[in-house]
């Protein structure tokens, strides 16, 4: 780069994160997740493995079931850097090289004896709750671990918003599942009567916590925008994500976070990094898919090294789409759980996806997009290119792509990435000056890749 | 009455047109008439038939395809089949297919349904959802609806509506079309020296292009020239080849492995053509016909959850039973997440019934044949010296 990096404040290693109270909040809540796990058996509690997109967490909890998240504890060993040698222990034994890594970080931490990222073991689930949900190798994933652990296994079938549109088809087979098939095979693994009202009462909890992460998510739409909206978005839809959605402890978390980010906004400040405060915004972009999380702090770095801050991506709403308006509905429980599956972003059709992105850029003002491609997932990957020329031509402004993965360090190469987003930030550089020397209206998409 | 020469030299000028000259020919024929594309691994061609639409099956653009524009729309890791479906796209080579449907197999064809939306915005494209819940009343309602709706779409397209009768119709004649099909393939499997795998691939690729009423009688005409012609029987060892559901293998990969040593007597290269196990109703409501028999009367696959564990694979197993076969070929495309996820399990069933197996992976333009004419000819060999048989 020719431009000039502004310095952070605060500047500990890089081994020593700043974290904000909400960063510890959340810490605890996953430790005492992993902790649940760990004690299940001991304490006679049941456990279901579920997924993240489409996850039920509401409905789980009316039944006391522990909630195991595979991608979760893919992510978890990514970031501690375990999951390489997961990936190459499921190869070993079968898997091809051209599949899902967190399907194969799954497998190889269970052929390793199923310790999970915080080094306890992770007890086998009562219960897989297969919520098929956006992603074609949710089903494969399940069929994989069903054969492994031979226990109940649960279908949610979500049908794709192909005509981007839920019909009252899609919800009402849904609803039907539901009814008919989960939440009896939940009665039945857990011993527990459903309860309507205890499923309401957790639903009226969410949307609580949905209100804040929503105004948590469009605060960035201010300049400077106070947040990250996709490495620190990563931590922000940690809990409403996973295994906490619909608790006290997630309503809590969601309003300290609302309330430092007010006090960001306050003190007129910019993101948090681990290297403490990023103090002046140069580049705001908008991020198209996964990050990758064997170097994730790495990946980072790249970024707000260069004063380049993400006000809007698409993977924070994978687990659901509440900027766009979605609550959980206590009035309409299943109804509500129904919808929730269906408008996840991946389960959204690529004009619809294509859409959400061009808002992106034009409400938050965005410099750009920047796609980053990840191997693994192909109902995010596949199709990203026409979303790049598509994005260019409807806002004139430059789009480029990055390609890692989820969690194989294999596919992580930092030079290829670095290189490539100071290219891209100069062609933002080179926009810019060509729009501060032409006369005013649009102007042309330049390609970027 | 035509040899089988002369029926499979006219099956193969069919697969080689990559301007699809004999769809667009019936499409000329009459004034209105209108084309649905569809993709692997299932639509109800019925619905389509009875709207008087000619449904054509889209399978990629094979290895005689140079595909340029395609590979500016993916990644280096995803696999073939949608590239050379969009460079078919692109260069115009489906101007005259007036719909696409894009079945539910997969993420990247799924998105491609998407894609179509943007690139073609003249073509009506349909995403086909198909239950994976399989109760009457929850899954195969679902489904009826998502019929319903299609044979509404129908009706617009060819501005006319899409009655029961017509449909009653139409699965009459896909059931004759089904029982042909099934017929050549017990043939296969009862005499493959009669009848090679390249030449029934032809056949049923042919089924792709044209009409229903046309490949049923083209079916008929091979099924009686390679009954009356003798062919040399070899040593061959039986196999199932299993995989190919989606991307297609090379033609030449099919006639390799024959020459390796191998009589394929199962596949799954075309599974819409006999993805209906026996007749489907033609007397009743047909929307309910149709999802019944996609409930309860359907082939397995990957994209088709398995909700009994015990199961799971055994359709494989099934087949390689019932064709006698002595070892199975997992033959998957490169980054085909569907058959790549569902191989290990598969192979853990085989494993469990004593079925000896190999397993490589092609792409649709894959032009080296030799590596696969090795380890499908040491496979063969070792099944002939090694097996208890």
């Amino acid at each position: 780069m020719t431009t000039s990096v502004n310095p952070v404040k605060k500047a500990p290693s890089l081994r020593e994160a700043i974290k904000e109270p909400s960063m510890v909040k959340q810490k605890d809540m996953i430790a005492g997740n992993y902790d649940r796990l760990a004690t299940a058996r001991e304490r006679g509690r049941k456990v279901a493995s579920t997924f993240v997109p489409g996850n039920l967490n509401e409905l789980i909890m009316c039944f006391d079931l522990v909630n195991n998240l595979p991608e979760i504890n893919a992510i978890q060993n990514g970031l501690r850097k375990k999951s390489g040698q997961l990936i190459m222990e499921a190869e070993k034994r079968g898997q091809s090289e051209d599949v899902c890594t967190y399907v194969k970080a799954d497998l190889g931490m269970l052929a390793k004896g199923n310790v999970g990222p915080d080094g306890r073991p992770i007890p086998a689930p009562d219960v897989l709750l297969l919520s098929y949900t956006g992603c074609f190798t949710f089903m494969k994933w399940f069929e994989l671990l069903r054969e492994q652990y031979k226990c109940e296994t649960v279908m949610l079938h979500v049908p794709y918003e192909g005509e981007g549109k839920i019909t009252a088809n899609m919800r009402d087979y849904v609803v039907a599942q539901l009814k008919n098939d989960v939440i009896p095979a939940l009665e039945r693994v857990s011993g527990v009567k459903f309860d309507i009202d205890r499923l309401r009462e957790y639903l009226r909890e969410s949307a609580k916590a949905e209100d804040d992460l929503v105004w948590v998510l469009e605060s960035a739409k201010r300049k400077p925008s106070p947040i990250d909206a996709y490495f620190g978005g990563v931590y922000y839809i940690g809990p409403i994500f996973t295994a906490f959605r619909g608790t006290p402890d997630a309503t809590e978390y969601y309003r300290l976070l609302r309330r430092e980010v007010q006090g960001r906004i306050d003190r007129g400040e910019g993101p948090v990094t681990p290297e403490g405060d990023m103090s002046k915004e140069k580049y705001r972009l908008v991020i198209e898919g996964p990050p990758n999380y064997t170097s994730f702090r790495d990946f980072w770095k790249m970024f707000y090294d260069e004063g380049a801050v993400v006000v809007a991506s698409t993977y924070t709403k994978v687990g659901g789409t509440y900027d766009l308006g979605f609550r959980h509905d206590p009035a309409r429980p299943l109804e509500s759980l129904a919808e929730y599956c269906l408008g996840c972003y991946t389960n959204r059709n690529l004009p619809g996806r294509i859409d959400m992105i061009e808002k992106y850029v034009d409400e938050y003002e965005a410099d750009g997009l920047l796609i980053n491609s990840i191997k693994s997932c192909n109902s995010f990957s596949a199709g990203q290119l026409l979303v790049l020329r598509e994005i260019e031509r409807r806002t004139g402004k430059p789009a480029a792509f990055i390609e890692t993965d989820l969690v194989d360090p294999r596919y992580f190469s930092p030079a290829n990435v670095k290189n490539r987003l100071e290219s891209y930030l100069q062609m933002i550089e080179q926009k810019r000056r060509g729009a501060a020397g032409a006369p005013a209206g649009p102007s042309a998409a330049q390609p970027a890749h | 009455m035509p040899g089988t020469a002369e029926i499979v030299a006219r099956c193969a000028e069919l697969f080689e047109d990559l301007n699809f000259a004999s769809a667009r020919a019936w499409k000329a024929a009459r004034p209105g008439r209108k084309v649905v594309g569809y993709m692997p691994f299932y639509v109800p061609r019925e619905l389509i038939h009875a709207a008087g639409a000619l449904p054509l099956g889209v399978l990629g653009g094979g290895d005689r395809l140079e595909v340029i524009h395609g590979d500016a729309y993916y990644q280096s890791y995803i696999c073939r089949i949608p590239r050379s479906t969009v460079e078919l796209g692109v260069t115009k080579r489906l101007d005259f297919v007036d719909m696409m449907l894009f079945p539910s197999i997969c993420d990247v064809i799924r998105n491609l349904s998407g894609m179509w939306k943007i690139m073609f915005p003249g073509v009506v494209s349909r995403y086909v959802d198909v239950p994976q819940n399989f109760r009457d009343d929850i899954g195969g309602a679902f489904y009826a609806n998502e019929l319903s709706e299609l044979r509404k779409d129908l009706a617009e397209l060819t501005g006319s509506a899409v009655t029961n009768a017509a449909i009653n119709a139409s699965i009459a004649a896909y059931n004759e079309n089904r029982r042909l099909v099934r017929e050549v393939y017990a043939f296969r499997a009862a005499e493959p020296w009669k009848v090679p795998s390249s030449e029934v691939y032809l056949l049923m690729r042919a089924g792709m292009v044209l009409p229903v009423e046309e490949h049923s009688r083209l079916l008929a005409e091979y099924l009686a020239a390679a009954r009356a012609e003798q062919r040399p029987r070899r040593d061959n060892t039986r196999v199932v080849v299993t995989g190919a559901f989606c991307e297609q293998p090379p033609l030449n990969l099919i006639k390799s492995m024959e020459l390796a040593g191998c009589y394929i007597v199962d596949d799954d290269f075309m599974l819409v053509n006999r993805w209906e196990v026996s007749d489907v109703r033609a007397d009743g409501d047909p929307i309910r016909s149709l999802a019944a028999a996609y409930l309860h009367d359907s082939c397995s696959t990957s994209a088709k959850y398995e909700p009994d564990l015990a199961r799971k694979g055994m359709y494989l197993v099934e087949s390689v039973r019932r064709n006698r076969a002595e070892g199975v070929i997992f033959m998957a495309p490169s980054f085909c997440d569907p058959a790549l996820l569902e191989r290990p399990m598969l192979q853990n069933v085989l494993n469990r019934h004593n079925v000896p197996f190999i397993a490589f992976k092609y792409a649709e333009n894959s032009g080296q044949m030799q590596p696969i004419r090795e380890q499908a000819g040491t496979f063969a060999d070792s099944i002939k010296l090694w097996s208890e048989a």
